[in-house]
């Protein structure tokens, strides 16, 4: 395994954990008047839904969570599958997406949103940040180290071919129809 | 200009192989990892023009309507977006003020004049300053995302200050039709291809 590769393995194992820590993990809380309030990723996309908004929150809940997460999944999938020294097929599918949900995950964007929203909210009240922002903060480091150390025409090199036979009998029924 | 179209070339949109184009009339795939190949994206300026005339529908009421809703104390405020800016700077955080301004006004706007004129251009045949027009056309594909800044800023606002009966804020109707110009203008420049920007008829530049 060439070592941007298992770099990029390195890398893409501690974006799990830190993504599953900005997840579960309050992200800022508020205090105003003896009363205390904080949220987190999901609660985000969760109260646009409670308020009327269920496309907005769809949004949200898409390019803050669901991209990313499945970005790492599909990350290390691949990057599993590339140890050995001809990669499977099926990896070409997988590859093929991670570049979509790379550009879909949002997450520099919700950290930018996060700190105006925090900076906004301390003019009317007492507001602190929590662990999940550090985490935030340190995977808007990690996905471009990710993206950067990825080096994706190396292991299409090794991949294994769509088989001729598959192709030809495609361009047939193609044909045919 | 030498292009692989001419030679009878097309490179694999999803894994970047070199590959012979299929005879006239057929469709190649990619033998390597069986993506269908095309020399040029399929219909690219049909998709791209129909995205961008979505997103400017979508743009006035993005505007036009308030995209937060502050209870306070019994009194209800609307904001806009360009009222949010303007709120912000008076409150005296004028560099806030400025980046969404510049992610929630000028990143849209900027992306839909680009596109246009691109488009405008490519339709005409221009092939002239195509160096700048590629650049150009990174530039919007880089910055589109940013413009999602305010639908963050406002889903955590919102997710932030619910301390009813005291001070609530909540989303207004703008907020959706701001989120779909993001997101349409960014499948507008996905659907847009580059390669059209060096094309004039029959492939040469002087």
């Amino acid at each position: 395994m060439p070592s941007g590769l298992s770099r990029c393995a390195a890398l893409t194992a501690t974006a799990i954990v830190l993504l599953l820590l900005a997840n579960m993990t309050p992200l800022m809380s508020l205090s105003v008047l003896g009363r205390n309030s904080s949220t987190t990723i999901l609660n985000g996309a969760v109260q646009m839904w409670h308020q009327g908004q269920p496309i907005a929150a769809a949004i949200i809940a898409f390019c803050a969570i669901i991209a990313p997460g499945a970005f790492l999944t599909a990350m290390a999938a691949v990057l599993n599958a590339a140890r050995r020294p001809t990669v499977p097929a099926w990896t070409s599918e997988i590859l093929r997406w991670t570049r979509y949900l790379h550009a879909w995950s949002l997450i520099e964007v919700m950290l930018l949103g996060l700190l105006v929203s925090l900076v906004k909210i301390a003019q009317l009240a007492r507001v602190g940040a929590d662990i999940g922002i550090f985490a935030v903060g340190a995977l808007t480091v990690l996905f471009p180290l990710i993206v950067a150390n990825f080096d994706a025409a190396e292991i299409w090199s090794r991949i294994e071919w769509v088989a001729q036979a598959d192709t030809a009998a495609r361009r047939g029924s193609d044909a045919r129809s | 200009m030498l292009s692989a179209a001419n030679l009878g070339l097309v490179g694999c949109d999803a894994c970047s192989l070199v590959c012979v184009s299929a005879p006239s009339g057929e469709q190649g795939f990619c033998p390597r990892c069986g993506e269908a190949l095309h020399s040029r994206r399929k219909h690219a300026l049909q998709r791209s023009w129909g995205l961008i005339i979505a997103a400017l529908l979508c743009y006035i009421p993005a505007n036009a309507l308030p995209v937060l809703r502050t209870n306070m104390l019994g009194s209800t405020e609307d904001d806009t977006i360009l009222g949010g800016v303007v709120l912000l700077y008076n409150s005296g955080s004028w560099p806030l003020a400025l980046i969404v301004l510049v992610a929630s006004v000028a990143i849209p706007l900027g992306k839909l004049i680009a596109l246009s004129y691109l488009l405008l251009q490519v339709q005409r045949g221009r092939v002239t300053s195509t160096r700048d027009k590629t650049k150009l056309f990174r530039v919007v594909e880089v910055i589109g995302k940013w413009s999602m800044l305010d639908v963050f800023v406002d889903a955590y606002t919102v997710a932030m200050v619910q301390l009813q009966p005291l001070m609530s804020v909540e989303p207004g109707p703008g907020i959706v039709f701001f989120a779909a110009v993001v997101v349409l203008t960014v499948l507008a420049a996905e659907y847009f291809d580059p390669r059209l920007i060096w094309d004039a008829e029959g492939g040469v530049v002087p």
